[in-house]
């Protein structure tokens, strides 16, 4: 299992060639608060790359600005090339073709069959016959252990299989990047492990472009060549698993060990404790 | 002076929400011919709306028939002239209550269906994997819908109309007895190719209207449940609201 899930191409290069997606002073703000403040960020082509952090520190919100469902404030995304905030939208439904998205709560469309949510891009953007999308749709469904579900609705999944069918729509038109986001949420130990041998094996076998948004930090050690660790609106750490595990610094100490007392707040910001409990201190 | 500027932002804000609205009915149009290629999503988007509201327009119609049939017989044996019972019940039904009652029963049905499944699939990401998936959701979802909608309505008022006559009929002619003949001859006599024709053009405006604020209120809706709820509602509210001024100027 190791020699699957632990196989690991060349030594991650973090030159800027290799890189598929290149965030520079990145800048966003929700509601006037701001999310990001300057990040930048070099996504190795041919790698799987973990972004981590915190829960609300905006990792969601990164894939969205990746992937130009949303636009930056300021700074620039370059996605294979393409300058994100510049794009033409036939141009960004070009680039789409080759991306996959993994969302978090899955997002099958939930009047289609799980047979047909696998096939829906291929039906939207290919004239295969019959015979070839139902191979291929097996295929990945197959793959994610789930092809004796082909004929069930969306609704009769629980909530790791929903992910799973959305992880064979995701790859069923063989895309360059894939992204997931929090794919391990919800899963059990086996379903886990395919889910991890099948990033790997993708990324390997295929050299597609893995990015994976997850707070595990042990699921992603095993699966990653590169960790992003955000906060606070920026990069705090970046290095391979093992290099992040021993990083000299507080903030990462204290999330990779999951600590609640250190550099990064564990609670959202919010007027003092004790004073608003007793009534005192007006909420902004 | 208070009163003045609260009726001028209200005034400012409905012009900005009947702007966007304007702007994305002009969006709707631009793909619908595109979408029109694909009619096996047309098709099963009258289905859905159609079958939604089928019985319940029919019942509605039959009793709205019978109670005219009563009523029109009542009046009219006043003058002796029980005979244009038919044409008053057919003018009746295919100008006026055929459009608008059906309009009314398709935005509680149909229109709150419509609202509430877009504002859904908004709220668990469906349309925003649609987008990632290169497709677009105003041409996959949003059009093949709203233009079912245009569609199904005509023809739900005309069967709305068709049930009415019957329902008016069944009242007028077999329990009051009316004369069958002089009925249906009468009123083929004197209903003129244009009020059938007035009539399917209001239900054509009131199907554009119902489809229209249905889907823009579920595909703008707030990504939660209450979100949801609010764009169902907002629905309904808006499209009675609308439908009584249209009355009005038609
Ligand atoms: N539509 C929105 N409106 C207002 N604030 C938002 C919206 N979307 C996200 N935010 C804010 O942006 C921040 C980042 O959200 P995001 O979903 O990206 O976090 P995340 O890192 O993915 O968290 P998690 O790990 O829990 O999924 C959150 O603090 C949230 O309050
Ligand atoms: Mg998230």
């Amino acid at each position: 299992m190791t020699g699957v899930i632990g196989a690991r191409g060349p030594t991650a290069t973090l030159n800027q060639s290799a890189a598929i997606v290149e965030i520079r002073n990145l800048n966003y703000a929700v509601n006037g608060r701001p999310i990001f403040a300057g990040l930048d960020m070099d996504i190795p082509r041919g790698r799987v790359t973990a972004v981590m952090g915190p829960s609300g520190t905006g990792k969601t919100t990164l894939l969205r600005l990746i992937t130009g469902q949303v636009a930056a404030d300021a700074g620039s995304i370059m996605v294979a090339g393409q300058d994100m905030r510049a794009v033409r939208r036939a141009d960004l439904y070009v680039l789409r073709r080759r991306m996959g998205m993994l969302f978090q709560n899955g997002a099958l469309l939930t009047d289609l069959s799980v047979f047909e949510n696998v096939a829906f891009p291929l039906r939207e953007h290919t004239d295969l016959p019959e015979r070839l999308v139902r191979q291929l749709v097996l295929t990945k469904l197959q793959a994610v252990g789930l092809r004796g579900a082909a004929e069930l609705m969306p609704g009769e999944l629980s909530g790791g299989m929903s992910r799973r069918v959305a992880l064979a729509r995701a790859i069923v038109m063989d895309p360059e990047l894939l992204i997931y986001d929090e794919p391990f949420v919800g899963l059990d130990p086996i379903s886990l492990g395919v889910i991890l041998r099948l990033i790997r094996r993708l990324n390997d076998a295929l050299g597609i472009t893995s990015i994976v948004v997850s707070h595990d930090v042990h699921q992603i050690s095993t699966v990653a060549d590169v960790v992003f660790l955000l906060s606070g609106g920026t990069v705090v750490a970046k290095g391979t698993p093992p290099q992040l595990q021993s990083y000299p610094s507080e903030i990462v100490r204290q999330f990779m060990g999951g600590l609640a007392d250190g550099p990064v707040p564990f609670h959202y910001p919010a007027p003092d404790y004790f004073g608003e409990l007793l009534g005192r201190g007006e909420r902004p | 002076m208070k009163l003045i500027r609260e009726l001028w932002t209200s005034l400012i804000e409905s012009l900005v929400g009947l702007g966007s609205v304007v702007r994305f009915l002009l969006r709707l149009l631009t793909e619908s011919p595109r979408a029109l290629l694909r009619f096996d999503l047309i098709a099963q988007q009258i289905f859905n709306s159609g079958a939604l509201s089928l019985v319940i327009i029919m019942l509605s119609g039959l009793f709205v028939g019978m109670v005219l049939g009563l009523q029109g017989f009542q009046l009219l044996q006043r003058f002796g002239s029980e005979e244009a019972l038919g044409t008053a019940a057919a003018i009746g039904l295919v100008k006026e209550l055929g459009p608008v009652v059906t309009a009314l029963l398709f935005a509680g049905r149909a229109g709150t269906a419509l609202a509430s499944e877009l504002g859904l699939m908004r709220a668990t990401d469906q349309l925003s994997a649609m987008e990632m998936m290169a497709v677009d959701p105003i041409r996959r979802v949003v059009v093949p819908r709203f233009l079912g909608g245009v569609i199904a309505m005509p023809l739900l008022a005309a069967i709305f109309s068709l049930i009415g006559l019957f329902g008016a009929q069944l009242v007028g002619v077999q329990i009051m007895g009316v004369d069958s003949g002089s009925f249906w001859s009468q009123m083929r006599s004197s209903v003129s190719l244009s009020d059938v024709n007035e009539g399917i053009v209001k239900s054509c405006i009131f199907g554009i209207m119902c489809s229209l604020i249905a889907v823009y209120e579920g595909y703008y809706a707030t990504p939660t449940a209450e979100g949801v709820g609010r764009a169902t509602t907002r629905t309904v509210v808006t499209l009675f609201f609308d439908y009584l001024i249209t009355a009005a100027f038609l």
